[in-house]
């Protein structure tokens, strides 16, 4: 099995010269889920067609799943949201009798080189967070109902709901067999949502993560593993009827019954080998460098938030905010060399703001602009997590202003030309200044000026624009050369972030773009990087008599005692 | 090993009186015990004088007592085979290393999962069993049954005795749980899927002593070689009872056979009207019954492919059917297993592909071959019965891939040679398969009591002798007198 190195053969899971993965479908396309609905209740079943792995090489036995499962999953979760305002409650379960989620297939992750399966559970754990966010955001309780065994990474999607309802049938039970079993830590994200999310006591999470066969029935209810455990005689009874509880009154922003959803049509982007090609976002690749370019507005906002609807697809901020997400991950999974990102903007930043103020002033009432707002959020975080070196350039001709400004910021530099023949400016609008936030739950200006407020304060008081020396001077970017040095700056920029370790250049992005307070989401993907990345490519996992390696193998593993 | 004290509250020969802790803990479980017995054990027949066995012994000779006892009375005892100071393990990764007195803290969880799950199936039979009483054929096939439903109670005191004395806590929840579950409840069933299914007539009991508890008998079997001792220890002495179990079940099913092969050559025919107008049962009907109760006890071993069989191999914590006479390689890291496993074939018929499976993750099917291997000889001395009587009908054993619910196997139609088949051709063809509706009314409709000692009931031949050297019409059960007509336990005379 290959582990760690990027020298290592590529697996038929990371290769970039397999199959690209594509991130798109829609629910008839699915191979693992059925979504129904009941009025205000709609239904998530999981039923993993096992012979429809991403990859050969493993079957997708017991509701287990791959990248490609969760593909669906996501998908499912971005289109209740725009697609169904109707929906108040949804349940999530699974159409196979005796089982819920195995969790992340055992296999697939042997089979999987480093690189996929830390971005495999990163992009696992952003789509959890997006069921998460549904929940805050557009008030769609959610509710795991576990008539069946739940382990791991299935645990994990049931944490991810507001409840958890438990099939109490003396079988039935959660666990985390992880530690015991696989030698890894357990579910998708490690063990932030357990004691963090459900506050479940320190010392019986000990225990429970221990505990290979996982807790059943009233002590899971007890423990707070659960929610509730119900006889299984009336549970089908219950959650029905629990969910219909739920599900009366009205949503935040007019989410109500009768309310017509926003079908979202198929992106149709073109895929080559050198890049990817949106309507507003392109990625093109030379060497180990990508350039994506985000373009502006090429028409006014719409008249009011009624057209805005009529042309959903069309709506410039939505539109982006799918296809960066979308380039973002063809990056991560497709483009696995490419290791420096440069962030370019074009088009008229006048346009930008008029569509920003369009989205701000509806944001409020609006349920479809606000989802809107939150699909370009979620684009921004995707961003911010991804681990490639990201370095904006502002050039004339360039809209780094408001809603795109936050790609400068996001940035790892941002480097902008100061060229009075060439005019070119930043600009900041109420974008800036809170609708965005990171993962730390601040904005990227107050994480940039976490130590410096009144250069924060100066920053939210003065919207620009922002020529070169006054970005800089503002703290708005980090160097504008003039034009005399300006092309030899950003290219030696550039060849040099090429040429350092990949793997440390990681390490030092992640830990110094997340300053800030600690929040769960940082927690879990902080933890994720740190602690399930470094299990995975230890020996005691990954070695040839590591756990993960022999796990379905007739060996037991033999550990290295040491403790670091 | 201490002697056996008979006069303890407990009988046992594991000096229980030393180990106070221990002591206390039993003795408050027995009364939960009978109370369960009372609730769930055979319905009626409580203050009936029954002609039992007990344990009073571990030696090979004369370890069993007979005596006329009411069931609540009967002395359940502890009892394991005497130990052997210097004994190894037998198997897996520590083979040859001394046998462990104590449970490894770092098999615990599994080791108890494996004695729950083997004791949960004691007192569900007792369950599923305990309205058979009221249609028994005979006095003496009665005394057999509640033989058999005492012996599985003191099976789970054997299982219990191992869950308070090593399991702390953990293991004493495990007992009062074991005493909760109730076979067939739908809130809180047996954890395995076949002892959820009632017992509702005798056929299915003497097909499910037969087939289910031949199950028990070879997962027994497996524990037996198991390197944590008192498990070996406990089972070795269960596996004495369990052949009585064995032989109710293939005796009855042969003296049904005997009956019909009786039948069919008074009448001169092979009619299975003809045969069920004269009250006995069609070799038809009993070969699907047999295909109904093999395939769900196939289904008892587990996984054909399995982390857990592999892992509990390497560990020491089971081995296979007589480990140390069989094999000489008790390691077993290398060396593969041909299996045939099923795979999409475009239509919905599987498309069977030989694979190669390493030995230890088929642990599950080495000792399923040998199961199917002793339910053979079973099926062989049946057949026998009809040679000797002259009749070319024979019975035979479906395929392992027939009718599964569990393992690779499930979620495929096979018909009963094995072949792959469509859903709807399994469909088609099931009513000559497994029991039909109408099969089952039949059955039931035969099911009416004789209790009177020197009678058998029609469809069934008596057997050629008794219990302990005694006829098979002496009175095997005493009724209490007293009892009978105020309705304890529902007299057999009482419900028509």
């Amino acid at each position: 099995m290959s582990t760690d190195t990027a020298s290592a053969p590529a697996s038929p899971a990371s290769s970039a010269a397999a199959t690209p993965i594509r991130f798109e479908t829609n629910p008839d396309a699915y191979r693992h889920w059925r979504l129904s609905f009941d009025g205000p209740v709609a239904r998530l079943s999981m039923k993993v067609d096992e012979t429809a792995g991403l990859r050969p090489g493993y079957v997708l036995k017991l509701n287990s799943y791959d990248l490609g499962v969760d593909i669906e999953l996501a998908d499912a979760v971005r289109r209740l949201r725009f697609e169904h305002p109707e929906v108040r409650v949804l349940v999530l379960d699974s159409a196979i009798p005796g089982i819920f989620c195995a969790g992340a297939n055992i296999n697939m992750l042997g089979q999987s080189a480093h690189g996929f399966k830390v971005n495999f559970c990163k992009f696992t754990n952003e789509t959890r967070l997006y069921l998460e966010d549904m929940s805050a955001e557009c008030g769609v309780h959610t509710v795991a109902s576990l008539a069946g065994t739940c382990a791991g990474g299935g645990y994990e999607l049931a944490l991810a709901c507001d409840e958890i309802l438990l099939q109490d049938d003396g079988n039935t039970a959660v666990s985390l067999p992880e530690v015991p079993l696989l030698g890894v830590l357990p579910g998708t994200g490690g063990l932030t949502r357990v004691v963090d999310k459900r506050k479940v006591r320190r010392d019986l999470a000990d225990l429970f993560s221990t505990l290979a066969e996982g807790i059943k029935g009233k002590r899971a209810e007890r423990w707070n593993l659960v929610d509730k455990a119900i006889p299984s005689s009336r549970f089908l009874a219950a959650v029905e009827e629990h969910a219909k509880s739920l599900a009366g009154g009205e949503g935040p922003r007019g989410r109500k019954t009768g309310e017509a959803g926003v079908v979202l049509a198929p992106l149709g982007g073109t895929y080559t080998s050198t890049g990817v090609k949106h309507k507003y976002v392109t990625l093109e690749i030379e060497d180990r460098v990508a350039t994506i370019v985000v373009r502006g507005p090429d028409a006014p906002p719409p008249a009011d938030a009624a057209a805005a609807r009529a042309d959903a697809n069309g709506l410039w901020l939505l539109r982006v905010a799918r296809e960066l997400d979308d380039v973002l991950l063809d990056l991560r999974f497709n483009r696995v060399e490419v290791g420096t990102l440069v962030v370019r903007t074009e088009g008229d930043a006048a346009q930008v703001l008029a569509h920003d103020a369009f989205v701000l002033q509806h944001a409020d009432q609006d349920w479809f602009i606000f989802e809107t707002l939150m699909a370009w959020k979620r684009a921004l975080k995707r961003l911010d997590l991804t681990a490639r070196s990201a370095f904006a350039l502002i050039e004339p001709g360039s809209c780094f202003a408001g809603s795109l400004y936050e790609l400068a910021v996001s940035a790892d530099r941002a480097y902008m030309l100061d060229d009075p023949d060439r005019p070119n400016s930043v600009q900041l609008d109420a974008m800036n200044r809170g609708p965005l936030p990171m993962s730390n739950g601040l904005t990227r200006l107050a994480t940039r000026f976490l130590g410096d407020e009144e250069a924060l304060a100066a920053a939210y008081a003065n919207d620009g624009p922002y020529d070169g020396p006054a970005a800089e001077e503002a703290g708005l970017v980090t160097l504008a050369p003039d034009d005399i040095d300006y092309e030899d700056e950003v290219r030696i920029a550039i060849e040099e972030r090429a040429s350092l370790s990949p793997d440390a250049l990681t390490g030092m992005e992640a830990n110094l773009r997340f300053a800030g307070p600690e929040t769960l989401e940082t927690k879990i993907f902080g933890r994720l990087s740190a602690w399930q990345n470094w299990i995975f490519i230890r020996p005691n996992a990954t070695g040839t008599s590591g756990a993960l390696t022999l796990y379905g193998r007739p060996e037991r593993p033999v550990f290295d005692w040491r403790r670091t | 090993m201490g002697n056996v004290d008979l006069q303890a509250r407990i009988p046992n020969n594991v000096d229980l009186k030393e180990d106070r802790r221990l002591q206390r803990a039993l003795e408050s479980w027995q009364p939960d015990y009978l109370q369960w017995w009372m609730e769930m054990g055979p319905e009626g027949f409580q203050a009936d004088q029954i002609y039992l066995r007990t344990a009073v012994d571990v030696g090979r000779e004369g370890w069993a007592h007979f005596d006329y006892v009411k069931m609540p009375e009967y002395r359940w005892g502890i009892f394991l085979e005497p130990s052997s100071p210097d004994r190894a393990i037998p198997c897996g990764d520590f083979a040859g290393q001394p046998a462990w007195q104590q449970v490894p803290g770092e098999w615990r969880n599994s080791l108890r999962r494996i004695i729950v799950t083997q004791a949960d199936t004691e007192p569900a039979s007792v369950e599923q069993q305990r309205l058979l009483g009221h249609t028994a054929p005979s006095l003496y096939d009665l005394r057999n049954l509640f033989q058999v439903n005492v012996e599985e109670g003191r099976h789970l005191w054997a299982m219990v005795y191992l869950l308070h004395s090593y399991f702390g806590r953990d293991g004493r929840e495990e007992a009062e749980d074991l005493l909760r579950r109730r076979s067939g409840n739908a809130d809180s069933p047996r954890i395995l899927g076949t002892f959820n299914e009632p017992v509702e007539d005798w056929l299915s009991f003497f097909m499910f002593t037969t087939f289910t508890d031949r199950d028990g008998k070879f997962q027994l079997l497996a524990l037996a070689e198991s390197g944590f001792d008192p498990l070996a220890r406990t089972t070795r002495f269960m596996l004495t009872e369990e052949a009585h179990h064995m032989f109710v079940g293939e005796t009855g099913v042969g003296r049904i056979i005997q009956r019909a092969a009786d039948v069919m050559n008074e009448l001169k025919t092979d009619d299975p009207e003809a045969i069920r107008n004269h009250g006995a049962i069609d070799l038809p009907t009993i070969q699907r019954y047999i295909n109904r109760w093999f395939s769900s006890s196939v289904n008892l071993f587990g996984g054909e492919i399995s982390n857990n069989a592999a892992t509990y191999f390497a560990a020491g914590l089971k081995g296979r059917y007589k480990e140390e006479d069989r094999f000489e390689d008790h390691v077993v890291v290398e060396g593969i297993y041909e299996m045939p496993v099923p795979h999409q074939n475009g239509a919905d018929v599987a498309r069977l592909a030989t694979e190669e499976i390493p030995l230890r993750n088929a642990m599950n099917e080495i000792l399923r071959d040998d199961y199917i291997g002793d339910c053979e000889f079973v099926v062989d001395r049946w057949n026998r019965i009809l040679e000797k009587a002259d009749r070319p009908e024979r019975l035979s054993l479906p395929n392992r891939r027939f009718n599964r619910e569990m393992g690779i196997y499930r979620g495929w139609s096979f018909d009963p040679e094995g072949n792959p088949i469509s859903a709807i051709e399994f469909e088609r063809r099931s009513a000559d398969w497994l029991p039909t509706a109408s099969d089952k009314s039949y059955v039931k409709s035969l099911m009416t009591p004789v209790l009177e000692p020197g009678k058998m009931a029609a469809w069934i031949a008596p057997p050629r002798k008794g219990i302990d050297g005694k006829d098979w019409e002496w009175e095997y059960v005493r009724f209490d007198k007293a009892s009978v007509g105020i309705g304890l336990g529902a007299k057999p005379s009482l419900i028509g």
